[in-house]
């Protein structure tokens, strides 16, 4: 095992993204994700990479998308505000089949809203964000470590794929320090990108391009990328299952309110209560076969999120009526606590000895 | 050395902008990964400016931390006024606050139950050499009276968390980190 450092998320992700072979990094400040690109400022022009701060979160994305087209490893990162700018690009880039990198510390909204720690971008995030039929992977990493560990899986993910991959942490998980090992990842075998734009030579002319005139032409490929999605959700789904074989509740949390959830868990469990958690580490595909299947057994689903109730949504999906679900919700930069966590559980669910 | 078994120590560092608050959480985060222990550092952040509010939350465990923000902290080192009405009302009961004598001369809001220590961090940082170091003796400080770890240990991951630029500082520092045990644990 290589050494322990001690890092922010911001710089442990960034630092991640150049072990992983990010060739470019796009990007405009903004508040709590002002440590990524301070950071690639600095290392990527060491690494004879390239590093641009950029005039607006527009033209970020858009160099993202140039990149890319060229079949570079490319990346940005916003938070919240500025992930909203970006939602044209991200739907242009998903129309050209283009891999990128999109990493989102999310605060607080809607609007300006504030710099506090939010999981309110949920449903934009996991719902493609921008217009038009299309998916993003997201990853909802729960620590300074697997928010490090899923730049290489996002990379691989993108290449494979051809598409968007959003890593959507929080202010906590981008500013909090923790030890992290920065060891490199062995790749995913990936794809030839025989599409680049690479000068063409002796080949064919490449194009590429998200407007598709002819008559049926965009439905075919709507189709594709269908199957495509269809794929991701069969074999991409990462999710953490955590005491809940017994359980007669379950806590659904991901990313920081998971660590707050699982703390809660293992106090009920003292208690006599038989809690357990499912923790979504792939937001979109959603783990609902894993949670469908939780729910054969009749028990209380319990979703926790910074947010006014949006990965609850998805919970009710894959519970599809069989169980009760229920929410805990803090929006605006409130962070739930595990006593508060814990003490819905107990209102939830009878003591042992008490029935 | 207090033994870390069962060790779940919750601690906030606050006083203003300027005081080198995140530094002191950065280096005892720092030094307790370096022990080994399981360790998370939040700080305050947004708009900071000198003078303004500054503060930080350190965990140190030997057990997964569940959440790095602290709502109930079992040890308060605080460093202005402002900081003691905003955060001593938190202290959870057995817990220890030790606040900076030289700019606070009296203490309130504190629940019962509570240790109190009131430590002159600006003279003693003067006697060890730098007046800028009262961050070093509120940390000593703290490591004298509660810590799991020593103030020598502290002193080590000072070139950890510190610029190359400002390792001449080091020997101040460490002597500021040393009378600031000292004071504390000859002041229970």
């Amino acid at each position: 095992m290589s050494e322990r450092i001690l890092m922010c998320g911001n710089e442990a992700l960034a630092e991640a993204a150049i072990v992983a072979g990010c060739d470019a990094y796009f990007g405009y400040p903004i508040t709590p994700q002002n440590e990524i690109t301070a950071y690639m400022s600095e290392r990527m022009p060491q690494e004879g990479r390239v590093f641009v701060q950029s005039e607006s979160e527009l033209a970020a994305i858009n160099m993202v998308f140039g990149a890319a087209a060229t079949g570079k490893r490319a990346m940005t990162s916003s938070s919240s505000p500025g992930i909203s700018l970006m939602q044209e690009g991200i739907s242009y880039l998903a129309g050209a089949e283009l891999p990128a990198v999109v990493v989102n510390v999310m605060r607080g909204g809607p609007g300006l809203g504030n710099i506090a720690p939010s999981q309110g971008d949920y449903f934009q995030a996991t719902r493609g964000g921008g217009h038009g039929d299309y998916c993003t992977i997201v990853l909802g990493p729960a620590s300074v470590q697997e928010l490090a560990d899923c730049m290489p899986l996002a990379f691989d993910l993108a290449d494979q794929y051809r598409m968007t991959v959003m890593v959507l942490a929080d202010g906590i998980l981008g500013q909090m320090m923790e030890p992290v090992t920065l060891d490199p990842k062995p790749r995913r075998e990936l794809p030839p990108k025989p599409w680049a734009l690479t000068g063409m030579k002796d080949r064919k002319q490449n194009i590429v391009r998200s407007l598709y005139l002819a008559d049926g032409a965009l439905e075919e490929l709507n189709n594709r990328f269908m199957a495509k999605y269809r794929q991701i959700q069969d074999n991409e789904v990462l999710c953490e299952q955590y005491r809940i074989e017994d359980a007669e509740i379950i806590i659904v949390a991901y990313g920081i309110v998971a660590r707050i959830a699982r703390a809660a868990v293992d106090q009920a469990r003292e208690e006599g209560i038989r809690a357990g958690m499912i923790r979504p580490i792939t937001l979109w595909p959603f783990p609902s076969e894993q949670i469908g299947s939780a729910a054969d057994t009749f028990r209380m689903f319990l979703a926790v999120e910074m947010s006014c109730g949006q990965m609850v949504e998805d919970v009710r999906l894959a519970v599809a009526g069989k169980c009760p679900v229920l929410l805990h919700g803090r929006p605006g930069g409130g962070v739930p606590t595990a006593e508060e966590v814990l003490e819905k559980i107990r209102q939830l669910t009878i003591p042992a000895g008490a029935a | 050395m207090a033994s870390t078994n069962g060790l779940y120590e919750e601690i906030v560092i606050a006083g203003f902008g300027g005081q080198g608050i995140i530094l002191a959480g950065k280096l005892l985060a720092q030094a307790a990964m370096k022990a080994g222990l399981e360790v998370t550092y939040m700080p305050s952040y947004g708009a900071e400016v000198r003078g303004g509010t500054a503060n930080c939350m350190v965990i140190l465990s030997n057990r997964p931390i569940a959440c790095p923000i602290v709502s109930a902290p079992t040890a308060l080192v605080i460093c202005n006024k402002a900081s003691l009405s905003k955060f001593a009302p938190r202290l959870r009961p057995g817990g220890q606050l030790i606040f900076n004598s030289s700019l606070i001369e009296e203490v309130h809001s504190v629940p019962d139950g509570v240790q109190v220590i009131g430590v002159p961090a600006e003279e003693i940082a003067i006697q060890a050499g730098s007046p800028k170091s009262t961050n070093m003796v509120m940390l000593g400080a703290y490591l004298g009276v509660r810590g799991p770890l020593t103030a020598q240990q502290a002193a080590a991951a000072l070139a950890d968390v510190l610029a190359e630029r400002h390792h001449k500082t080091i020997p101040a520092n460490s002597e500021a980190l040393r009378r600031g045990a000292e004071f504390a644990a000859s002041h229970v």
